[in-house]
């Protein structure tokens, strides 16, 4: 036999065929046991269902606006400050301090992921401190932090750098060392060099633990966020929401709350998307 | 070669290194390592290689010529994978010592395809290559039947189809000895026969020396040149391949051979001709029945 005779395929794909769609297509009946195929803005049905219900309880009157504001003030709210641009203005200041933070937080944990992960050295000198660090709240640091660092920017972005970097190392490092063994004998014996090695195996063996890892941060990052803002700040949505707090305006504080979910959702659904694009080689439950 | 009588009884560890250590003191002295073929491909003397306290390898030598295709049979458990992975030199945590030689350019298909997930098809065959890597890549896969298939992740492949790259990727470094381990261990029959000719066409083309680990008395018969059989921890076993024999025109020597190489591993049957359809079946009657002698 030669090797042309293994080649013979179909010259038309099977589900490319053009009189397919017409054809009869009956199949036994079978429970399906994954969540099946993933639809198009399925994601949005959730938070939508949750504004419903928040319109229709202050509509009814069943939700007193002295507790909860309602959507249409909020809404008129977040007109009027945009109008006077104190919502841009606050938003933007925020915006740069969580992805200061994040990028950096992102970078160290990767980092010192990879060094503890690939060198007993670095596992010996490193995980143990992070775990430590791991065990501290991120609140109990800010007190140091403040007097290290005063309260400019420096202290804030660093608290949130803190938050973020643990959740990406920890799942990062887990993912690493989870690399089947396998692949690494192949790697030896197709005689890759070290560089080689990270590149083609360790980076991309580790890359759903990072995904992970950087979808806890993003989330840690907001949080981060929040805490440093109405604590100790003269901008920032957080800040913007405390003035309020101090007049009693329920409605700007509803906004604050308003613009971190929709920033959270919307930074959770970038890393989601890149993640797809990115592990598109993963036969998952996830789709 | 005889079979060691004392079968595969718990070694001290001690008693692992002695042997060779002593080979290789006489070679220093002598200034030459110990009988080493001197224009084989491969070449090994005694190897010795145990798990903790139990000795797997007691001794094992064997050489294989430049271009040879020599298939390693053996019951289940015996060590033929290990003295593969010795070969491969993936073995470095295990205990051990023993003569190894081997020549630059080694490459291993394992049972299992071994694809990296997160790369394509193309991707995995160049993994390693330096020159000329994408052209050099797609002609192996050209040469197994996987023209067209390059961008297509491993998991849209069948098992077959995944066990051509691993062949490909293989191959494309030029190897001048080719280490495979049951590579088709976990295809069906017909598939089988399919890669059989096609390993047979490839490593005519690229003359690699070959070792073949496989269970499967009637591919070792169809693909190699000289078949050796490993029993307790030694190369117990070792029968040339007659042209005529591998490729079934001599019916007879074809039987014969079979049988031997089926006394050898330990199956004393006359069933043996009664099973035509053969690989599965005696590769299936070959494993407790071996496993019960010892
Ligand atoms: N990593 C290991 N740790 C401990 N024991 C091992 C290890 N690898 C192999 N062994 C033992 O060494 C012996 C030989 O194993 P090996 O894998 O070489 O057998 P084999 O001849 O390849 O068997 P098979 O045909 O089933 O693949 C077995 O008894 C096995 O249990
Ligand atoms: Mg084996």
């Amino acid at each position: 036999m030669s090797a042309a005779t293994v080649l013979e395929r179909p010259a038309v794909a099977p589900h490319q065929h053009p009189d397919l769609a017409d054809r009869e297509d009956v199949r036994p009946a079978g429970r399906r046991l994954g969540p099946g195929p993933r639809r198009r803005l399925a994601w949005l049905l959730g938070p939508s269902a949750l504004l419903l219900l928040w319109t229709v309880s202050s509509g009814t009157g069943l939700l007193d606006p002295r507790v909860l504001s309602e959507p249409w003030t909020v809404v008129v709210t977040a007109g009027e400050l945009i109008a006077d641009g104190r919502l841009q203005e606050n938003l933007a200041v925020s915006a740069q301090r969580a992805l200061l933070g994040l990028i950096f937080g992102t970078v160290v944990g990767a980092v010192l992921a990879l060094v503890a992960g690939l060198s007993r050295v670095g596992e010996a000198l490193i995980d143990g401190p992070v775990q430590i660090k791991r065990a501290i709240p991120g609140l109990a640091l800010i007190p140091l932090l403040i007097l290290w660092f005063g309260i400019d920017e420096t202290m804030k972005v660093l608290t949130i750098t803190l938050g973020v970097f643990v959740p990406v190392y920890l799942q990062t490092y887990a993912g690493l060392r989870g690399i089947d063994l396998r692949y690494v004998e192949l790697a030896q014996t197709v005689r890759l060099s070290r560089a080689s090695f990270i590149r083609r195996v360790v980076l991309p063996g580790a890359l759903p633990g990072f995904f992970l890892g950087l979808r806890f941060a993003v989330t840690g990052a907001w949080v981060s966020l929040v805490v440093v803002e109405q604590i100790n700040a003269t901008s920032g949505i957080g800040y913007m929401m405390e003035l309020a707090r101090t007049y009693g305006q329920t409605n700007i504080i509803v906004l604050g709350l308003a613009v971190y979910g929709i920033l959270g959702l919307l930074s959770d659904g970038t890393v989601r998307l890149i993640e797809r694009k990115a592990l598109s080689w993963q036969r998952t439950l996830a789709g | 070669m005889a079979a060691n009588t004392g079968g595969l009884t718990a070694v001290a560890p001690s008693a692992v290194e002695r042997p060779s250590a002593a080979r290789l003191a006489v070679a220093a002295n002598t200034g030459a390592r110990p009988a080493l073929a001197a224009n084989a491909a491969v070449s090994v003397r005694g190897l010795i290689r145990g798990f903790g306290p139990k000795g797997v390898l007691n001794g094992v030598d064997l050489d294989i010529a430049p271009g040879e295709f020599v298939a390693l049979l053996g019951p289940s458990g015996c060590g033929k994978s290990t003295l593969l992975r010795a070969l491969a030199g993936l073995d470095r945590d295990v205990r051990g010592s023993g003569v190894i030689r081997v020549p630059d350019r080694v490459s291993v298909v394992f049972q299992d395809s071994r694809l990296l997930p997160w790369d394509t098809v193309l991707g995995n065959v160049t993994l390693g290559l330096r020159e000329h890597a994408e052209t050099r890549a797609c002609r192996a896969l050209a040469e197994v039947g996987l023209a067209g298939r390059e961008k297509s992740w491993p998991h849209q492949l069948s098992g077959g189809e995944q066990q051509r790259v691993a062949l490909a990727r293989s191959l494309v470094r030029e190897p001048q000895l080719l280490l495979a381990d049951e590579p088709f261990g976990a295809l069906d029959a017909l598939t089988r026969i399919r890669m059989h000719g096609l390993l047979r066409d490839l490593v005519t083309a690229h003359r690699p020396a070959v070792l073949l680990v496989t269970h499967d008395v009637d591919e070792a018969i169809a693909l190699a040149d000289r078949i050796v059989v490993l029993d307790h921890g030694r190369t117990a076993t070792v029968r040339p391949v007659a042209p005529q024999v591998g490729s079934a025109a001599d019916a007879a020597g074809h039987e014969a051979l079979r049988r031997d190489l089926l006394t050898a591993l330990g199956v004393h049957t006359s069933v043996g001709t009664a099973i035509e359809s053969a690989a599965g079946a005696a590769e299936a009657a070959a494993r407790p029945a071996a496993a019960g002698a010892r």
